[in-house]
């Protein structure tokens, strides 16, 4: 596998750097790959744009940033406005339904739309809609194994919701299944 | 009679706190007249009576003619840096809560350069002794006005006097959260070896500030007479108060000292505080800190 | 000596470079820690003020700097192994204090996890401009050890090499950590303890009568004790000794100050240490240190690309510097280029080891970023056409 760079943006607070973690740790620690993460860091307060930055590959990683990320998660508008421009020829755009309005879509990007904030709900908590968002990732990109990003929730979440998250994570993925085989 | 007690010269006047000394680096420093030796004399006999094992005793001194106290005495001794010796100290404390920790050093040392460490020092409470020479001058590098110089008082940064308000160090000490607090001067030798051993053997972080004459440059520039005048200056303007409101005992140029013991509490020390917050934290998992 | 299990929880774990030095020092046996809050360092002190009540270790929070780099000092005579940690503008409030604990031949480690500098600079962002400080920051001579890992595992393997190099040779060692290695997260294998090599403190267990504190052995390192043992020892900052005495001649000042310096600089062959890859018939050397190493090697590989013999020596230790190395490959290379996050510190060892033998480039960045590696590339490409030339 080639290096891969993948960027998550959205709103503080919204467990974007959480994701990026699971990501990584599902990478490097139960997917035998390389994974390197940066955080943007910087003294925003909470509910102002923040990402996360993450690189995969199969062999060991030199340049820890990322300059044109091949995958782009993004949940909120602010988020898809400033970091969506980033992205390579081609990549793919994962974005959250109701939070992100894509206007002006670049026509070379795969684009992957999914109801995030509407699963998290029918779950029960609205939190969870990185995880949905995650499970969604893991089924449109193929970048990390499903049991591996599986594990990485289970051990990143706070104790007491794995399973929540792990529902929210599921739901997220077949939902990505579904529409792959155009049933959604 | 002993061999080797045989080439002892009886006739001789042996000195008491010897024992305490390290006799191969005598002569001192300091100047004939300068109260720290005197001071030094108590704090060996308080250390004589206090009963606490010499091995276990620790001292740490800053920088300045008071300083150099460590180097002095014959027990585990360390010379810092220059206003630091309450952090060391704390250090020192926290990694081996065995020992007993003294901290001696002057009053530019430990107030100025030293003044944040002091309140912090006291704020925790850490189990420490601390014995504060005021000469209300930096005497080691020539006389320059300090924190303490009293309104008035000339020195060579000063020198149409001081009018910068000095501390009141009792009253700082205090505030702060220090659990024993005394005053005495360089001629108050009992009250002083007294306060020092109630320090010594106090839990928590005990202050005791000792008055001491700089004969060549506080007095001498401030025509004060020798050191000998100085003494007596304490012994005609000190008044004994124990317990005395330490708000009231601000120091002018040659006014009135109020001397005395004025805070003796009981509070728990920094460890005290940490164990048992800990424990109540973490249950059986946590075992108390013991270095 | 093996690693106190107590502390060590084996395990690969995805953290960042601040948690893993956090783990490095507690591994290496560091039960206390002082420090005070600073950008980009304070995630160590974080995870080690969580670690350390359950394992026997004593964090505190001091009021600065300066307090925090003496009361490490008072815990390692007190018997403990101690570190600090910090970023620029507090790590020039402890200058005083490496200098202490140069003279005092206090073993202890102190962690600068270098920002953009001077003074506040940029808090949250990469810098590579205290290496210097590092070497010549306190006033007077003395030698001291500085590392420099380039990601989370080596910030965790290399505070554990600090420590034990600190025992060794009873010196202040620095780790130089940068904040894009503090703050990058990657996997971290931390291994059983009964892997994990300790030094331990090297006590002196003669008679006590007539121990000197400061008296080396061959190795030009005096034995420790530490406080309550009974050796009433007086340590200073003084120019002392080899009783620790306060000695103010030019002679003792000699005998002292010339050995403080000797034990690392005629012990450096066993300190340095670096990594090179294909130096060997390289026409051009990259020397690089912590996060630069690694933003050097999209460089370095297009350039090879391109047919240029390029070779690539990292500094594990920035001091002592690996000068013997530097001037053996200065005779058979054609250019050496240096790029680090400053306008020049470390390449002007490399210059002075090079002593005009050969070129040397250097790849300045002041700040707030990494490279850009097509800047390292560019240099590199305009060595390899000089001398086509």
């Amino acid at each position: 596998m080639a290096r891969t760079e993948i960027k998550i943006g959205g709103f503080g607070g919204q467990g974007v750097i959480l994701s990026g973690y699971i990501i990584g740790r599902a990478a490097a620690i139960y997917d035998s790959k390389h994974a390197t993460m940066i955080q943007a860091f910087g003294p925003e307060a909470r509910g102002s744009a923040c990402s996360a930055q993450i690189v995969v590959s199969a062999e060991p990683i030199a340049y820890p940033y990322i300059t044109t990320p091949q995958i782009m998660i993004v949940m909120s508008q602010e988020a898809y406005t400033k970091f969506s421009p980033e992205l390579a020829e081609g990549g793919i755009l994962i974005t959250e339904e109701e939070l992100v309005k894509t206007h002006n879509l670049r026509k070379d990007l795969k684009h992957f739309s999914i109801p995030a904030t509407r699963f998290a709900e029918e779950l029960g908590r609205k939190m969870v809609l990185n995880i949905v968002m995650m499970g969604f990732m893991t089924s449109v990109t193929g970048i990390v194994g499903v049991e591996a990003m599986r594990q990485a929730v289970k051990v990143s979440v706070p104790k007491g919701t794995e399973h929540l998250n792990l529902n929210a994570f599921n739901k997220g993925f077949e939902y990505g299944e579904k529409l792959k085989s155009g049933a959604a | 009679m002993t061999e080797e007690s045989m080439d002892i010269d009886m006739s001789m006047p042996t000195n008491t706190v010897e024992e305490f000394l390290r006799m191969e680096r005598m002569p001192h420093i300091w100047c004939p007249g300068c109260g720290i030796g005197t001071t030094v004399n108590c704090f060996a006999h308080a250390l004589e009576t206090s009963g606490l094992d010499l091995k276990k005793v620790s001292i740490v001194s800053g920088i300045g003619c008071t300083g150099r106290v460590a180097g002095y005495l014959k027990l585990d001794s360390f010379h810092t840096t220059h206003g630091r010796a309450l952090p060391f100290a704390t250090g020192l404390k926290l990694a081996n809560p065995d020992l007993k920790v003294v901290v001696y050093s002057g009053d530019g040392d430990l107030t100025a350069i030293g003044g944040n460490h002091f309140i912090h020092a006291a704020r925790r409470n850490v189990d420490m002794t601390v014995i504060l020479i005021n000469n209300f001058i930096y005497g080691m590098t020539g006389g320059q006005v300090a924190p303490t110089t009293p309104i008035g008082a000339t020195a060579s940064t000063a020198p149409y006097g001081n009018f910068e308000e000095p501390f009141n160090l009792p009253y700082l000490a205090e505030s702060c959260g220090a659990v024993y607090v005394a005053r005495w001067t360089a001629y108050h030798v009992r009250h002083a070896t007294k306060a020092i051993k109630d320090a010594l053997l106090k839990r928590g972080f005990s202050f005791v500030e000792i008055l001491a004459p700089c004969p060549t440059l506080y007095s001498r520039r401030n025509r004060l007479g020798d050191g000998l005048d100085q003494m007596k200056f304490y012994k005609d303007n000190s008044e004994i108060k124990n317990g005395a409101d330490t708000k009231t005992l601000g120091l002018s140029f040659q006014g009135k000292i109020i001397v005395g013991k004025f805070v003796d509490k009981d509070k728990p020390t920094y460890l005290d505080s940490m164990n048992a917050f800990y424990a109540q934290k973490f249950g059986d998992t946590y075992s108390p800190y013991k270095g | 000596m093996k690693a106190d299990p107590k502390g060590v929880v084996a395990g690969a774990y995805f953290i960042d470079g601040d948690h893993a030095c956090a783990e490095g020092a507690i591994a290496a046996g560091c039960r206390f820690v002082a420090g005070y809050p600073i950008t980009p360092s304070t995630e160590i002190v974080e995870r080690i003020a969580e670690r350390f009540p359950l394992i026997g270790g004593m964090f505190i929070q001091m009021e600065d700097e300066i307090a925090s780099s003496i009361a490490i000092q008072g815990a390692v005579w007190g018997g403990k192994k101690a570190m600090t940690v910090t970023s620029g503008p507090g790590f020039s409030l402890m200058m005083e204090h490496i200098g202490l604990a140069a003279m005092t031949e206090t073993p202890c480690v102190f962690v600068d996890v270098q920002r953009g500098g001077p003074s506040t600079g940029l808090p949250t962002l990469p810098g590579q401009g205290d290496m210097m400080q590092a070497r010549w920051g306190s006033h007077g001579d003395y030698g001291i050890i500085a590392l420099c890992p380039n990601s989370p595992q080596e910030s965790f393997d290399l505070t554990i090499k600090a420590f034990n190099l600190a025992e060794q040779y009873r010196v202040p060692v620095l780790v130089m950590l940068d904040e894009c290695v503090g703050h990058m997260t990657e996997r971290v294998v931390v291994p059983p303890a009964d892997e994990i090599e300790i030094t331990p403190r090297r006590y002196w267990d003669g008679p006590k009568e007539g121990f000197l504190l400061f008296k080396a052995g061959p190795d030009r390192v005096p034995p420790m004790v530490k406080a309550g043992d009974g050796y009433n020892i007086h340590v200073t900052s003084l120019t002392h000794d080899e009783r620790g005495y306060p000695v103010m001649t030019a002679a003792a000042q000699e005998k002292l100050v010339r050995r403080l310096i000797d034990k690392i600089r005629l012990n450096s062959d066993a300190i340095v240490e670096c990594r090179e890859e294909q130096t060997a018939g390289a026409d051009v050397v990259i020397v690089s240190y912590g996060i630069t190493s690694r933003i050097a090697i999209p460089a370095i590989e297009q350039a090879r690309r391109e047919g240029v013999k390029v070779g690539h020596l990292r500094l594990i230790t920035a001091w002592p510097f690996p000068a013997k190395r530097i001037r053996e490959l200065s005779h058979h290379v054609s250019c050496f280029v240096v790029p680090e996050i400053n306008y020049g510190q470390m390449v002007r060892e490399v210059e002075r080891c090079v002593a005009g033998r050969t070129r040397v480039e250097r790849v300045s960045h002041g700040g707030g970023a990494v490279h850009n590696p097509k800047d390292i590339y560019a240099k590199i490409m305009s060595c390899g056409k000089e001398e086509r030339k």
